[in-house]
């Protein structure tokens, strides 16, 4: 239990320390929210579909959790380059404690973040309309924060340097992103799309944060959470066992 | 026996970065492994220490197999890295409490050897800067100081004086061998400083190319040669090339095999 606390210690100190990183990092909500929010919002509103940044709000917060957690897990390949991985590596601790202090550290760091840009989303007009459900966005935001952190550690598990960074953003984290429904309705959408949103993990991660701020759904919550717990254990399943296979 | 090696052999691809070594290193003894750049004393070290599976060979730490107990393997050593691996934005202070903490030495006892030894290797008045503010023989000053905060029965030491000055390196070995004589801490080291070894070590052994090429007291070693000082004992046995070259292409080899697979085997 030291080892998880001391692990997940040093993941929050490094973030509250880098003050640049957590204004940069908030750059990219603020402009989907903003340039999309109040962009689109007009266009919504004529569909027949109401107020767009209402809609749009749980994607965006949605989106900054998957940013933050895939990039504080893929902060293990700077802590391989850095020096500071082999330190953790010889420690006399299991590994699956490392990965999980390390992931549980990554994961409030992805939460703090989410809950900044949730205040930037209330000053832009965001209003949620269940009070009640408001610990079972947390439950929703926890799971998207947990399972993206150490998907993140499963990547950088076996990259042993930032080379294929790109295309990990390029081919995963992108796609993840826009395909979830964090920016569109997913009613009668061609069957294509349908299908890759179905199979996208944020897609219930969104669903369920709407369905619990503001009321829309189009699963059920039931669902939602089941998908996203199983997920969520698969991935730090997965980052565990490649994390103990690390060799340097 | 500490620690035992019988026929070990790491080969990347095909590059054989150690090729069949063997020694053992008793309880309570200070053993020093020499040897030119590249020449596989800290592939054999990792090996030694859980980091990296062998490709054949048994190895033994106080009775038990690296590759298969890490855990137990892990408790009953410290290692000092011959490369960073502090933490840069954490504090001095907070690397050394860490690292005792992921050791499992109690709070207090943390704290009064973490003041000791940031006094003994000059640190103790930046104890609450980042070691990112720190100079190279500062970070290493810390290293070593975390690496002595837990008192484990085998000390890994893979070239800790490099960039040190003087002072710095006679104090540190000072403790190396107070440490081994007050706890019977077995020492394993790598150096490129021949009086090192010397002074320190009951036994060498010298490594070349993956193949140890010849092992004894230092005595012994100068003997075998007929060589007036260990460094020309060890020029005698490894020749007077210089090294780097086949050290980068190794290493060249280990980054590209562990791009291409992933750095799991």
């Amino acid at each position: 239990m030291t080892a998880i606390y001391v692990l997940w210690l040093r993941q929050v100190k490094r973030y509250v320390r880098s003050r640049p990183r957590i204004i940069a990092s908030l750059g990219q909500p603020l402009l989907f929210l903003l340039a999309f929010g109040f962009g689109f919002g007009p266009i919504f509103q004529r569909a027949g579909q109401g107020n767009y940044i209402q809609f749009l709000a749980p994607g965006v917060i949605a989106m900054t959790i998957l940013f933050t957690a895939i990039f504080s897990g893929i902060e293990l390949i700077w802590d391989r380059q850095f020096g500071f991985l082999k330190e953790t590596l010889v420690a006399p601790v299991p590994r699956i404690l490392i990965m999980i202090g390390r992931t549980l550290g990554g994961a409030t760091v992805s939460l703090i973040q989410g809950f900044i840009v949730v205040l930037i989303c209330l000053g832009a007009g965001f209003r949620t309309s269940n009070f009640a459900q408001l610990p079972l966005s947390f439950v929703f935001l926890a799971l998207i924060a947990i399972m993206f952190t150490a998907l993140g550690t499963a990547i950088a598990s076996v990259l042993s340097d930032f080379q294929g960074f790109q295309l990990i953003m390029n081919f995963l984290v992108m796609p993840i992103f826009f395909l979830s429904g964090a920016l569109f309705p997913l009613n009668g959408l061609p069957k294509a799309l349908d299908i890759l949103a179905s199979i996208d993990p944020l897609t219930y991660g969104v669903d369920g944060l709407r369905s619990s701020l503001i009321g829309v759904a189009h699963f059920s919550v039931a669902t939602d959470l089941a998908v996203l717990s199983v997920l969520t254990a698969a991935c730090l399943g997965l980052g565990s066992y490649l994390f103990s296979k690390i060799q340097l | 026996m500490m620690i035992r090696v019988e026929n070990l052999v790491k080969t990347y691809g095909d590059v054989k970065a150690v090729q069949g070594i063997s020694f053992d290193v008793a309880e309570g003894e200070i053993f020093a492994f020499l040897g030119p750049n590249g020449a596989g004393k800290t592939t054999t070290i990792k090996m030694l220490t859980t980091l990296l599976k062998p490709t054949s060979g048994a190895v033994e730490i106080d009775g038990l197999n690296p590759a298969r107990h890490q855990n137990d393997v892990r408790k009953k050593f410290g290692i000092v890295f011959q490369d960073p691996s502090l933490d840069d934005e954490l504090t001095a202070w907070e690397n050394m409490d860490l690292h005792g903490a992921l050791y499992g030495v109690p709070r207090k006892l943390r704290a009064e050897r973490s003041e000791q030894l940031l006094k003994l290797f000059e640190l103790f008045d930046r104890r609450n800067d980042p070691v990112k503010q720190f100079s190279g023989g500062m970070r290493r000053r810390l290293e070593i100081a975390r690496g002595l905060l837990h008192t484990p029965k085998i000390l890994f030491l893979d070239e800790p004086t490099l960039g040190l000055d003087p002072q710095t390196r006679n104090q540190l070995w000072t403790h190396v061998k107070k440490l081994n004589e007050d706890e019977r801490t077995t020492v394993f080291l790598t150096t490129h400083y021949m009086e090192e070894a010397e002074r320190v070590a009951q036994r060498i052994a010298i490594i070349d190319h993956g193949r140890i090429v010849a092992q004894g007291t230092p005595q012994e070693l100068k003997q075998q040669t007929g060589a007036e000082t260990l460094e020309q004992a060890f020029l005698a046995l490894t020749g007077s090339t210089i090294r780097d070259e086949s050290a980068g292409s190794i290493d060249q080899m280990r980054n590209m095999a562990k791009m291409f697979r992933g750095n799991r085997r």
